[in-house]
């Protein structure tokens, strides 16, 4: 009879430890279990946890494929393949510049220049404190009162840089 | 006393310039005098530049003020605006201003006018009439009144709406489905959401009515993440819909049933291509499907699918209600019917302009925009979203008509008008078509996904002015393979944008080195 350290030996590559929270694994548990007798349902559980969490965790893949009986490849596929998912933890508010055409035409991209030298990062990047994550974003659908800029759900017109700047201050005050 | 009736938009457009500031001001300002107001929340009357646009019910109709700020309500109140007095901001009627009077609004009849979380003031305003005529009808009359109408697809497509409906029709199924195209993408377009935002029971009736015609009894609306308003103004009226018998099963007693369900998009520009929307509807990654099969007849979860845009839908219940002939008449040759046109960009009078086609850019960009905002001369306007044209003066004087754009290599698309003035750089533009495709591209096919990013290094050359007659020669090249190699219309239409640049404005791709060399 074989020692059971030899059974150890070939067994297949050991799981790292999952970096996720106790309280975010039930949180990703909840709404899988929520959404999923949806037809269709990955694309609703991904808004789920992101609205949760502010972010689809990478070690959440593995747990969603579980749920929902599908590939962690079709699961990570799906997260990366939609610009709106965020798989690092965003900053307490998020800013979604426009960088489309209309927004263009009246002075978006010396706002988008603006934008990232007073907050100090590029796109897709959170400030150090933890404020504010800089996104960019393709039509707000404003595009008669450019440029425009998304802070959390709230849209704004008009946003010439000095406006930014107010926006911004303000956006921080609210923690 | 009985309360003023005081109507401040909703729409994110309008709060995106302080409306819910706004009304807030009202409200404090009409408790701490004492009148008595009752505030609605319409959608906008799309005269964007007057957001926010206050107008207040009097004897007399509706009187305007606008665009007004939180710190004008004070003077406001004491100019006795809620009578309709003057003020340095009132427009007077806001439906005689000729921007709106000159208007012909069929879809967007009540945007604007009504409370969009009232069922109550849309049935008093015509609504659910479309979906009673359709009612009395069998589903083949009802196709034959879309297909008759001349309705096309409002997406961009431009296919006729009728065709689609009777293909899903004759489709036999235990289950089909109707699909509405949320996913309003293209920059200088915003019809989808203020109709969405302001009228959201006639995007619902009109997918009522597509489901009975064709026989699906469910229906998704695809919603752009970009959208959260409309998202909650169409949950609203989904609720009182289904509370009222407009929705759900038996409606309104006849033995139909139709559901309706809100799905998020997540930021994919080519989830507005219809296969794609329906693969990422699936749960899948938003990569276009070969055709055939037509959606029409293996859609949805392989399921005979009716798919359309917000204003193609939101058109049907105009049809139903007044009838195929009356809708017919508007427009001009095989475009029939009303286009909401969106002016917008670098332009004095931006807003949503609702016209029958035939309407030139000239009249559009003059008469209706007042000329540029900047107060500098219009050297080029984008129709159609970042996969259309440039066009420059010299063709200022096409009709807005499906296929007098398409003769001159143009595209009217979702009817987006983005104005440009005469700082506009047309290679940057032309650059960022390309960058712009290489961002969204799905990945499926060869010309658009490596296409673009080569498209984006070859107008970087050429800018450079390194051997400016080559790069070009293999931009048009590159160009012409995406147009015909690519599987969609992304692939398929951003050389539009990179080529009328290029033809029109040769003057900004000389490059430092090419100056260098012509002096």
């Amino acid at each position: 009879m074989r020692k059971k350290s030899a059974l150890r030996s070939i067994s297949v590559k050991v799981e790292p430890p999952s970096s996720l929270t106790p309280a975010e694994r039930t949180s990703i548990l909840e709404v899988c279990a929520r959404l999923r007798p949806l037809d269709g349902p990955l694309i609703p559980i991904l808004h789920g946890i992101q609205s949760a969490l502010g972010y689809v965790p990478n070690d959440g893949v593995p747990l969603i494929a579980a749920e929902l009986n599908l590939s962690r490849a079709e699961v990570h596929g799906v997260v990366t393949f939609y610009h709106y998912f965020r798989k690092e933890r965003p900053g307490r508010h998020v800013v979604h510049v426009c960088r489309a055409e209309a927004c263009q035409s009246v002075g978006a991209v010396a706002l988008e220049t603006h934008a990232k030298k007073v907050l100090g990062i590029d796109f897709h990047q959170t400030t150090p404190d933890g404020a504010v994550s800089l996104e960019p974003v393709y039509c707000l659908g404003n595009c008669a009162l450019g440029p425009s800029v998304m802070i959390d759900d709230r849209l704004q017109g008009r946003v010439s840089p000095k406006r930014f700047d107010a926006l911004i201050a303000k956006a921080r005050a609210q923690t | 006393m009985s309360a003023v009736r005081i109507f401040v938009p909703r729409d994110a457009a309008a709060q995106s310039v302080g409306a819910q500031e706004v009304a807030e001001a009202i409200a404090g300002q009409a408790a701490k005098r004492g009148v008595p107001v009752e505030l609605v929340r319409n959608g906008t009357r799309g005269l964007l530049w007057l957001e926010p646009l206050v107008e207040v019910a009097t004897d007399g109709g509706r009187v305007g003020y606008g665009p007004v700020t939180p710190q004008d309500v004070p003077s406001l109140f004491e100019a006795g605006f809620t009578q309709g007095k003057p003020h340095a901001l009132r427009v007077g009627s806001v439906e005689e201003i000729p921007y709106f009077k000159n208007q012909e609004r069929l879809t967007f009849a009540r945007v604007g006018l009504t409370d969009p979380r009232s069922l109550q003031d849309y049935l008093a305003h015509q609504g659910y009439r479309g979906l009673r005529a359709a009612l009395a009808l069998e589903p083949a009359a009802i196709v034959a009144q879309v297909t008759d109408s001349g309705l096309r697809g409002r997406g961009g497509a431009a296919f006729p709406a009728g065709i689609k409906w009777k293909t899903v029709l004759a489709t036999a199924a235990a289950q089909k489905y109707v699909v509405c195209n949320a996913d309003e993408g293209d920059s200088g377009t915003f019809s989808d959401r203020m109709v969405m935002e302001g009228d959201p029971f006639v995007l619902i009736e009109g997918m009522t009515i597509a489901g009975i015609a064709t026989g699906a009894t469910r229906g998704f609306i695809y919603l752009r993440w970009e959208y959260p308003d409309a998202k909650i103004a169409l949950e609203a009226a989904i609720e009182a819909a289904l509370k009222a018998g407009y929705l759900g099963d038996h409606i309104l007693g006849s033995g139909k049933s139709f559901r309706l369900e809100i799905r998020m998009g997540a930021g994919a520009y080519i989830c507005g291509e219809e296969t794609s929307l329906l693969e990422s509807l699936e749960g899948k990654r938003g990569q276009v499907r070969f055709k055939p099969p037509l959606p029409a007849i293996a859609g949805l979860f392989g399921k005979p699918t009716v798919i359309n845009n917000v204003i193609t839908l939101a058109s049907v219940p105009t049809i139903l209600e007044r009838g195929a002939e009356y809708y017919r008449n508007f427009g001009m040759g095989r475009s029939r019917g009303t286009l909401p046109i969106q002016l917008t960009g670098n332009i004095k009078h931006g807003g949503l302009i609702e016209e029958a086609f035939g309407v030139t850019l000239r009249q559009l960009l003059y008469d209706y925009g007042g000329g540029s905002l900047s107060g500098r001369p219009i050297r080029a306007v984008q129709v159609g979203g970042p996969l259309g044209a440039y066009m420059p003066e010299s063709q200022f004087d096409t009709p807005l008509d499906y296929e007098a754009f398409a003769a001159i290599g143009a595209m009217l698309g979702h009817g987006g008008i983005v104005v440009f003035d005469d700082t506009v750089d047309l290679a940057a533009q032309a650059r960022y078509a390309m960058e712009f495709c290489a961002i969204e591209s799905c990945g499926k096919c060869t010309p658009c996904r490596i296409g673009s990013t080569r498209g984006v290094e070859v107008i970087d050359r050429l800018i450079a002015g390194e051997e400016s007659a080559k790069q070009e020669t293999v931009l048009r090249d590159l160009c012409n393979t995406m147009v015909n190699g690519s599987l969609c219309a992304l692939g398929g239409l951003t050389p539009y944008p990179v080529i009328s640049a290029l033809n029109h404005f040769p003057e900004d791709f000389v490059g430092p080195a090419a100056a260098k060399t012509a002096v």
